[in-house]
């Protein structure tokens, strides 16, 4: 145990960084490059503090809490300091949050309010590179990166795959894949990773562009419908559409972390191709009906009314177990279905059919 | 898995085998590449050299359908040199000297016969898993996908005994279940052989208890399986079938086979969000929900039962599948009351009445997270890691089985070995992934791949357009030359219709799980065009 | 080897030197010493064949290795505590502390089960600033030293395995490296239980791709580690996490090459040198407008006019002395009133500049001090690794201002900005590059502000340097009408009768400074005002900035 204090409070700690320590003690530090999902990296010098008997302020994020260190975390001295990294920041910002699809939700933006920057005193030479869309799902807007590597530590902590990192140095330091490449040309999954923990508008969901920004969509925590790690992700609803994903950094399966089918692979939702009412074979109808029915796009298929499909498919069936016997019926249940869906297809087969002939795709 | 997601992070080594893991699993591919970084060790068996294998500081790349050879070799090698578990083999399991008998013969010279991997490798990888406590073993669908999965799937759990890596963190016998919920589904009874719970239809015992519940009598004959169904349709002894929410058309193996069976179906009813291969043939077809329009709860690869909630509604006139099922139930029923299920919450607790595993679990405790089974009571927290102290039947027992080949082997006329997976792209027979823009963009086909010398022997350049032959059918596909994959093995995936592999693969039956041999079928391939 | 058969060696290899025609050596930059010069470091640079390790053994070389195998580490340690040798690169950390930093954490954690070195030893012999060369010197001229010092102190600080780190622009250095590595192994002197001490140590080459901040011992070890040289926060301290996440002392060449000296002939003689807090000698790279530049090794606490005057021989072509640069691109510039301060890690910290690694560019009345504060924000904005936005983004703010002002378009907030910029860079960058950028701007600003007040209030630069900010008149009290300017003229607009003053026709002026050069009678002034070619001229070249 530490005793310490910061702001003149006295704290007992175990240890931990000075960050850590005073979150946990409710006292607010702000950050930038800081992300609790990844290592820490003490670049952006929006957490400098003052440490008594350090020369210099020095970053909370990476310093560890020792006996008796006197902490003050919002003296001037930092207020101006913090400030002027954020005007360095500003003056090569695009100043568009007007469109930005990260507005609202932008820690960059939320900062500059914080520190009440309005616009900043220097002039010169901003990047403006043009918006790269040329990969499918990730927009990489570079002009809005403010270089805090969050991104290419997600591509290295979290995913191990390393498609990005800095490349030059100086103003024209870059994060891009090597040689600059599309991200199609690298090693890059499209797990989306770097979009989850950009703290600006660099790095977006190409699919979601100006489709509403986070506080403009309602949140639904649900499972990933693709394979059996079943990870935990937020859809986010608009209109009644959904129309982005993303995954809390505490969801008790895959913490925050998704692959590019669970981002990235909702659009099948909204696809034109999706089945909107019953079909009944053309044949079969008219049989039951005596009718020709509506025509539907699919060949050989008529459109059907609720009540007269389902009535169908339990006369077939019931047909079938009358000519044969129940184990002439089977069916088929799904590993894309609920369990409760499952549950109820098998009681089907098995209380009012009478067989055991229920099975899924498990082996498949 | 015996154990849990977030415990890979505590393995000090893995054995992975038949799990291309990152592309099939990619956020378990993930946390094993974390573990491996921080300094786990990795032993990958697999004929591909896979992105795991990469990392891996021994890869075995076995000959399709060889893997019992392989895994009783792993034991033999770990008995001969007494590098196993003597406290665990002693108190907590049985049959070790049949083990011991049985895989005698399994010498590393004697599995590098069958294998294909070198006798030193062999060594090299049961001391890596031997030296480490604990080692988590993970295999998907590589290993269970053969006529003999079942043996291989306990050749695994032989190995785990043996190291005494059952019911520890960081331990275990782990298999990634390919579907999302296909855990879930097997849970819920929707196989032949177990109602609810992996209670089997034969006891009468636990039939009691679910015809009580239900107040009807169910059958005592085990059902059909998905293979042995399309047999009987085949046959003609099947007439009607209610399929939902899956492809057969595409996922089953030798297709051709599964069409005809199809079509001499006299009904046939197909519930599913698209117009699949498999509807077309449908008399009718019912539109269902996706998981986004409707409520209910999935159950995944670690047993972790999660909620699964309605954030938007079906298109158009489609419905919650849970309230299809039920309307077609309501109309077979004498007790149509039965049927009138409120909601999925009341569903689920019907379902967890008669699933010992489930009876702790309702939606309303899922609402605060999800809960790993056996959860047997409403204040049980769930279970993280099975086997813990004691095996669900008392002791472990070891089951040796032997190495029995393929059963199609390549020969003089069809001299390649087919074997067929997945690619982190795509997903299943593709019909949802092929309608994101994106996945396609990232890859838009099928390329079959095969090993360099191969090609050139068959005079194939990248690209090109190559026909390949079984003795059950044809495909088309261009090639990719690669020495990802070893000499005389060729890899394709079923994600693609115009590239439909399984119109190749065997039909044969693993004799207990039923599971067909789509990881071995013996093709040739011939050069088309460029 | 044991310390008879190296003394068998030695005595072979003295005759053998001796013998030998040392004129036939390849030339290097290094000349023989000057008066005033006391050579440590450089003693054997061009007075031996650094590809032959029995030169070295001639001149005492490895004797200092076994006597320190032959002491406790914790006493060598001592020894070099005693010595004052402090760190050669520039910060001037004590060399003692580091190890005993070092070989602390080792003792406090637990051996490597895995069988990997428990701590490293890292030689830095990534030579960055501009102008400074007396690694490469030692590199290339004396390698051993180089290796046996760092094999001393990896045994001091219990490092098994040593990397050194050289700037791929050396390869001569590398080469000899490389020849003499395997010598030294080939004797017994790096290896498996060296001189029968069963003390282990080996070292290995790593060649940096040309990056200033790999200089910075934490950025270097990223380097080494594969990854793209960044400098971390400290703490933790390399000493306790450094390479690999093992305790790691990083020391600079040249006080690598002081160790055995030290060792050999023992702290008291290296203490009597130099003055109380800065031990020894040091190295220098002289270079700017002084007679004599090059390499020079001399006692700490010489004053700079001793070097400038004494050993360089004064400034060029009579102009009057106006700076001194010293510490490289993180350095300051020291007018006159400096001339005579001792050179010592405090003397020159508290003046506002640093001792960096040794390099000195003497600057005389035609430079201009806002320039050459231009001329380092411009290499250290190129070097800035880009991680925090002090120095990624402020050098840049501070580079667009004063280029700038070298152009005539520098107003009065440019220079409040510019004040803004180097105090809170100082203050908030992350590592010693991004922090002491700003001192080339900070001492100039100090020192010679009326030179920026010039350029901005008047658009004039009084050395004559920056382009369209000045012209020349021929002043007719001062010109004897020798018509040497007018002939050198190369646009023919100097006008004037033989023994009369001559006159420049203004407006077709284009301001090269050829006349200025060659007038030997100081007849021709700057003054303010650019003419009209020049100007047109100066808008012309204008290149992107940064």
């Amino acid at each position: 145990m530490a005793q310490l204090t910061i702001n003149g409070k006295k704290i007992q700690t175990p240890g931990g960084t000075i960050l850590a320590v005073a979150r946990e003690h409710g006292i607010r530090i702000p950050t930038l490059c800081h992300h609790p999902a990844l290592g820490p990296k003490g670049a952006c010098r929006l957490c400098l503090v003052e440490v008594k008997g350090s020369r210099v302020l020095q970053p909370a994020c990476t310093f560890p809490v020792s006996e008796g260190m006197e902490v003050q975390t919002d003296t001037p001295k930092i207020r101006t300091a913090r400030k002027f990294v954020l005007e360095l920041l500003l003056s090569d910002h695009p100043q568009d949050c007007m469109t930005c699809e990260m507005c609202g939700a932008c820690e960059l933006q939320d900062l500059m309010y914080e520190y009440g920057v309005k616009e900043t005193p220097f002039r010169g030479e901003r990047h403006a590179y043009p918006a790269d869309d040329r990969d499918p799902f990730i927009l990489r807007d570079m002009e809005k990166c403010i270089r805090c590597r969050r991104c290419i530590r997600a591509c290295d902590e979290l995913q191990s795959v390393n498609a990005i990192s800095m490349i030059n140095r100086g103003f024209r330091a870059k994060v891009a894949t090597s040689f600059d490449t599309p991200l199609q040309e690298s090693n890059c999954v499209f797990c989306g990773q770097c979009i989850s923990v950009c703290p600006t508008g660099a790095l977006t969901e190409i699919d979601s562009r100006g489709a509403g920004r986070t506080w403009q969509t309602q949140k639904v925590t649900t499972t990933c419908p693709y394979c059996g790690v079943g990870c935990n992700f937020d859809l986010h609803v608009r209109d009644g559409k959904v129309v982005k994903v993303t995954s809390r950094w505490d969801s008790p399966v895959n913490r925050g972390v998704l692959c590019v089918k669970g981002r990235f692979g909702w659009q099948f939702l909204h696809s034109p191709d999706r089945l909107t009412v019953p079909l009944m074979k053309a044949e079969l109808w008219k049989k039951r009906t005596g009718t020709d029915g509506t025509p539907s796009p699919y060949a050989g298929f008529v459109e059907a009314d609720w009540e007269a499909a389902l009535d169908a498919v339990s006369d077939g069936l019931a047909a079938a177990k009358a000519q044969a016997g129940p184990d002439a019926v089977a069916v088929l249940a799904s590993a894309k279905c609920t369990n409760e869906e499952n549950y109820l297809i098998q009681k089907l087969a098995r209380r009012e059919i009478g067989t055991n002939n229920v099975d899924h795709c498990a082996r498949l | 898995m015996t154990n849990s997601i977030a415990d890979l992070a505590k393995a000090e080594a893995f054995f992975v085998i038949g799990s291309n893991t990152t592309e099939q699993h990619p956020v378990i591919g993930a946390a094993v590449k974390r573990a491996v970084r921080a300094g786990a060790g990795l032993i990958v068996a697999d004929p591909r050299r896979i992105e795991l294998a990469r990392m891996a500081s021994v890869h075995l790349r076995q000959r399709p359908g060889s893997d019992i050879a392989l895994i009783n070799a792993l034991c033999n090698v770990i008995i001969a040199e007494d590098l196993y578990d003597t406290a665990f083999v002693a108190e907590r399991t049985e049959g070790f000297e049949q083990l011991k008998a049985a895989v005698e013969k399994y010498t590393p010279a004697f599995a590098a016969e069958i294998t294909g991997v070198p006798a030193e490798e062999i060594r090299k990888a049961a001391r890596r898993y031997a030296a480490a406590r604990p080692a988590a073993i993970l295999y998907s669908m590589g290993i269970t996908q053969h006529a003999s999965g079942n043996a291989a799937v306990m050749a695994i759990a032989n190995l785990a005994m043996l190291c005494g890596n059952l019911g520890v963190e960081g331990g275990g016998v782990n298999p990634l279940r390919g579907q999302n919920n296909v855990q879930g589904s097997c849970d819920m009874g929707a196989l032949p052989d177990v109602l609810p719970g992996y209670q089997k239809v034969a006891d009468p015992a636990a039939r009691a208890k679910v015809e009580k519940a239900w107040g009807a009598s169910i059958s005592d004959r085990p059902g059909l399986t998905v293979v042995e169904m399309m047999n009987a349709a085949h046959a003609g002894d099947l007439k009607a079938m209610y399929i939902l929410g899956e492809n057969p058309l595409v996922t089953d193996p030798d297709l051709r086979h599964v069409q005809e069976a199809l079509e001499k179906l006299d009904f046939l009813a197909v519930q599913d969000i698209f117009f699949t291969e498999t509807a077309a043939l449908a008399d009718v077809v019912l539109p269902g929900a996706a998981f986004a329009e409707k409520d209910g709860t999935f159950t995944n690869t670690e047993r972790r039962v999660q909620l699964v909630r309605k954030a938007i509604d079906p298109p158009g006139k489609a419905r919650p599948d849970w309230q299809i099922i039920a309307a077609i139930a309501r109309r077979l029923s004498a007790d149509k009351a039965l049927w009138d299920y409120p909601s999925p919450a009341a569903i689920l607790a019907e379902a967890a009445a008669i699933t010992p595993q489930y009876a702790g679990i309702s939606h309303s405790r899922l609402e605060r997270g999800g809960l790993q089974w056996p959860c047997p009571s409403p204040d049980h927290p769930g279970t993280r890691i099975l086997h813990v102290g004691k095996f669900s039947r008392g002791l472990g027992k070891f089951s040796a089985g032997a190495y029995i080949p393929p059963a199609e082997e390549p020969d003089a006329e069809y001299p390649l070995i087919l074997t067929t997976g997945r690619r982190l792209q795509h997903y299943h027979s593709g019909s949802m992934t092929h309608r994101v823009a994106g996945l396609n963009r990232l890859l838009a086909e099928e390329r079959m791949e095969i090993n360099p010398d191969d090609a050139d022997a068959l005079g194939l350049a990248d690209g090109d357009t190559a026909l390949i032959a079984s003795r059950r059918g044809r495909v088309q596909a261009r090639v990719q030359r690669t020495d990802r994959i070893k000499p005389g093995v060729v890899f394709m995936t079923f994600h693609f219709p115009e590239t439909a592999v399984n119109l190749l693969t065997v039909s044969a039956l693993d004799p207990v799980a039923k599971i067909p041999e789509f990881k071995v079928a013996a093709v040739k391939v011939t050069r088309l065009a460029p | 080897m044991t310390r008879e058969e190296l003394e068998r060696i030695r005595a072979e290899a003295k005759q053998a030197l001796e013998a030998r025609d040392m004129t036939t050596l390849p030339e290097g930059e290094l000349k023989p010493p000057r008066p005033g010069e006391v050579r440590v470091v450089l003693r054997n640079c061009g007075q031996i064949d650094p590809t032959r390790i029995e030169d070295y053994i001639a001149r005492d070389g490895y004797f200092a290795l076994a006597k320190a195998l032959g002491m406790s580490p914790e006493q060598v340690i001592d020894e070099v505590k005693r010595s004052g040798l402090r760190g050669r690169g520039g910060a001037g950390f004590p060399a003692a502390q580091k190890w005993l930093f070092a070989r602390q954490a080792v003792a406090a954690r637990p051996a490597p089960a895995d069988g990997s070195p428990p701590a490293y030893l890292i030689c830095n012999g990534d030579e960055g600033d501009p102008g400074a060369f007396m690694d490469r010197a030692v590199l290339e001229g004396d390698p051993h030293s180089v290796l046996e010092g760092m094999t001393i102190a990896a045994y001091a600080m219990g490092a098994t395995q040593g990397y050194l780190y050289v700037r791929a622009e050396y390869p001569v250095a590398v080469d000899h490296l490389q020849k003499a590595i395997p010598q030294a192994r080939k004797l017994g002197l790096l290896g498996k239980d060296i001189f029968g001490a069963g003390f282990d140590f080996d070292v290995d080459i790593r060649i940096g791709a040309g990056a200033f901040v790999c200089g910075e011992e934490t950025a270097l070890i990223d380097s080494i580690e594969g990854r793209r040289g960044e400098p971390r926060p400290r703490p933790p301290f390399p000493a306790v996490s450094g390479l690999w996440g093992k305790p790691t002392s990083v020391n600079n060449v040249e006080t690598l090459a002081n160790v055995p000296q030290i060792i050999l002939k023992g702290a008291e003689w290296f203490a009597a040198m130099g003055t109380e807090k800065s031990k020894g000698t040091k190295t220098f790279a002289i270079a700017g407008k002084v007679k004599n530049t090059g390499l020079i090794e001399v006692p700490m606490g010489i004053t700079m006019r001793e070097i400038i005057y004494d050993i360089g021989g004064g400034i060029l072509d009579k102009k009057k002395f106006k700076a001194a640069q010293t510490g490289g691109p993180l350095g300051g510039c020291l007018p006159e009133q400096y001339l005579d301060t001792p050179i010592d890690f405090e003397s020159l910290a508290a003046a506002g500049s640093l001792m960096g690694s040794g390099g000195l560019i003497v600057l005389d009345e035609n430079d201009c001090m806002v320039d050459v504060a231009r001329f380092f924000m411009d290499f250290t904005q190129d070097e800035s690794c880009g991680k925090c936005p002090p120095c990624s983004l402020g050098t840049k703010r501070l580079l667009e201002i004063l280029t700038r002002m070298t152009r005539a378009e520098g107003t009065p907030e440019d220079l409040l900005t510019l004040e803004y910029l180097t105090q809170n860079i100082a203050t908030t960058a992350l590592c010693a590059l991004g922090q002491g950028s700003v001192n080339p701007v900070v001492t100039t600003l100090r020192h010679f502000r009326d030179e920026y007040e010039a350029h901005i209030r008047d658009k004039f630069c009084p050395a004559g340097v920056c382009k369209g900010m000045f012209h020349y008149e021929i002043l007719a009290e001062c010109c004897t009408g020798c018509g040497v300017c007018r002939k050198k003229c190369p646009e023919g607009v100097i006008r004037g009768e033989k023994k009369a003053p001559h006159e420049i026709d203004q407006p077709n002026c284009i301001v090269c400074g050829d006349c200025y050069k060659a007038c030997k009678f100081a007849a021709i002034a700057i003054r303010p005002g650019p003419t009209e070619k020049s100007r047109r001229a100066a808008h012309k070249t204008e290149t992107p900035q940064g």
